[in-house]
């Protein structure tokens, strides 16, 4: 399949990306690519100029900044997998990163570009929710409960690029995710991270976006084991209902991950 | 159109191509590299994996363009003077293919996946080939020769 016609400028700089963004109408920003492509394939995307900002080298880090883990928006999947640094502070990323798409999605898709893309079942979101990580970017910095705002929507402006995203350190954390056996997206993936004074279960695919569960967590601040979500009904309504699952089993589901969630934040 | 140079196979090649070129019509239309495969064209079913700077990727997702600098490996650079890659001498010897549209994207996962893992067990190969899908074998041959060809490798 052939795309639309456009023209391909590669971005050495954030600076260099951001002018040129200002010079081309209908310009997109080009990261890993693997969700953008396959979207410009089926002709539901067709923007006349791809700036490509995979190569920008201040996007892909990730270090220790206190007591938080901050990773570059251009980092890889397989890299934030792979990181040592990443399974000494929070194992749950290295995990979640680990279970995106396939070995060769996670050589190219990269962090920024999952959470700027925002689908509805996409892992990421679930981390970014649920350790209250902050999203920096060239403009600003935001909160990471106000950066997804609907369906494939974020409170990115117009030409804003993600530059990395802090994760507060937990001091536990665990993902667990039932994947669609075709995309390997989650049908339901929960998210959950306990900290000192609180507890939050994020949830990716379940719905139109990642949203938190409120009721797991105040279960799970009183007290952090499996059994304390296992007789939590999730109410179906608002939930997604598609060829691969009923709002009903998905609501099921979100019980199911979210004690598996937990067991794997115990274990690790 | 864009100038790009990149390495294919370990020779340099330079070409004009249009933006919107994928990098897997670039090796098969341009270069005639025919091993690399277009099996779904969707981005699920790896028959197009190549390695990029020494990672596995799916050619069918990737412009051309985007390779320009790259070092591009690709089925045709495995065997040596006529003889198999380890790898492929092991899908042949435990009989991991039968149709064999998918072998080509399933050595260079496996390839890119002894790299990362020296000597994987059943469970670790069968979520690292999460990315190619089969038709016919069921999968259990390929596993045998993958865990074969660690040894070799």
């Amino acid at each position: 399949m052939y795309t639309a016609t456009f023209r391909y400028l590669r971005a050495e700089t954030l600076d260099q990306a951001q002018a040129l963004f200002g010079e081309h109408a209908e310009a997109k920003y080009l990261a890993g690519g693997q969700t953008l492509i396959p979207t410009m394939k089926q002709r539901l995307a067709t923007p006349s100029t791809l700036i490509d900002i995979a190569r920008i080298e201040s996007l892909q880090f990730i270090r220790r900044e206190g007591s938080a883990l901050v990773i570059g928006a251009a980092t890889r999947h397989a890299d934030v997998a792979a990181s040592p640094d990443v399974r000494a502070s929070i194992p749950a990323l290295a995990t979640l990163a680990g279970l995106i798409g396939d070995p060769a999605v996670r050589h190219k898709g990269t962090l920024g570009g999952s959470i700027a893309n925002n689908d509805p079942a996409a892992d990421y979101p679930a981390a970014v929710l649920a350790l209250g990580a902050t999203v920096k970017t060239t403009r600003r910095t935001i909160a990471g409960d106000a950066f997804f705002t609907g369906m494939f929507e974020t409170a990115l402006e117009e030409g804003e690029i993600i530059t990395e995203v802090a994760f507060p350190l937990p001091e536990r954390a665990g993902y667990a995710k039932f994947p669609n056996p075709a995309s390997r997206y989650a049908l339901v993936g929960v998210f959950v991270a306990k900290f000192r004074s609180a507890v939050s279960v994020a949830v990716t695919g379940a719905a139109s976006c990642v949203f938190r569960q409120e009721e797991m967590e105040r279960a799970l601040s009183k007290r952090f084991a499996p059994d304390s979500v296992v007789d939590i009904k999730v109410s179906p309504e608002d939930l997604n209902s598609d060829l691969f699952g009923s709002a009903e089993y998905r609501a099921h589901l979100v019980t199911v991950m979210a004690k598996r969630a937990v067991t794997a934040a115990l274990g690790s | 159109m864009t100038a790009i140079s990149l390495t294919v196979n370990g020779a340099s090649v330079r070409a004009d191509v249009e933006d919107r070129m994928l990098l897997v019509h670039f090796l098969r239309e341009t270069l005639s590299l025919t091993g690399t495969h277009v099996g779904c064209d969707t981005s699920q079913c790896g028959a197009c994996v190549v390695h990029v700077n020494g990672r596995a990727v799916k050619s069918c997702t990737m412009f051309a363009v985007q390779a320009d600098g790259d070092d591009i490996l690709t089925i045709e650079g495995l065997a040596k003077d006529g003889t198999l890659h380890p790898i492929q001498a092991a899908f042949q010897e435990h009989h991991g293919l039968q149709c064999g549209f998918c072998t080509p994207g399933m050595i260079m996962t496996a390839l890119d996946m002894l790299k990362r893992h020296e000597k994987p067990d059943d469970a670790t190969i069968r979520h690292e080939l999460e990315g190619n899908l089969c038709r016919c074998t069921g999968y259990l041959n390929i596993i045998k020769a993958i865990k074969a060809a660690a040894e070799t490798v």
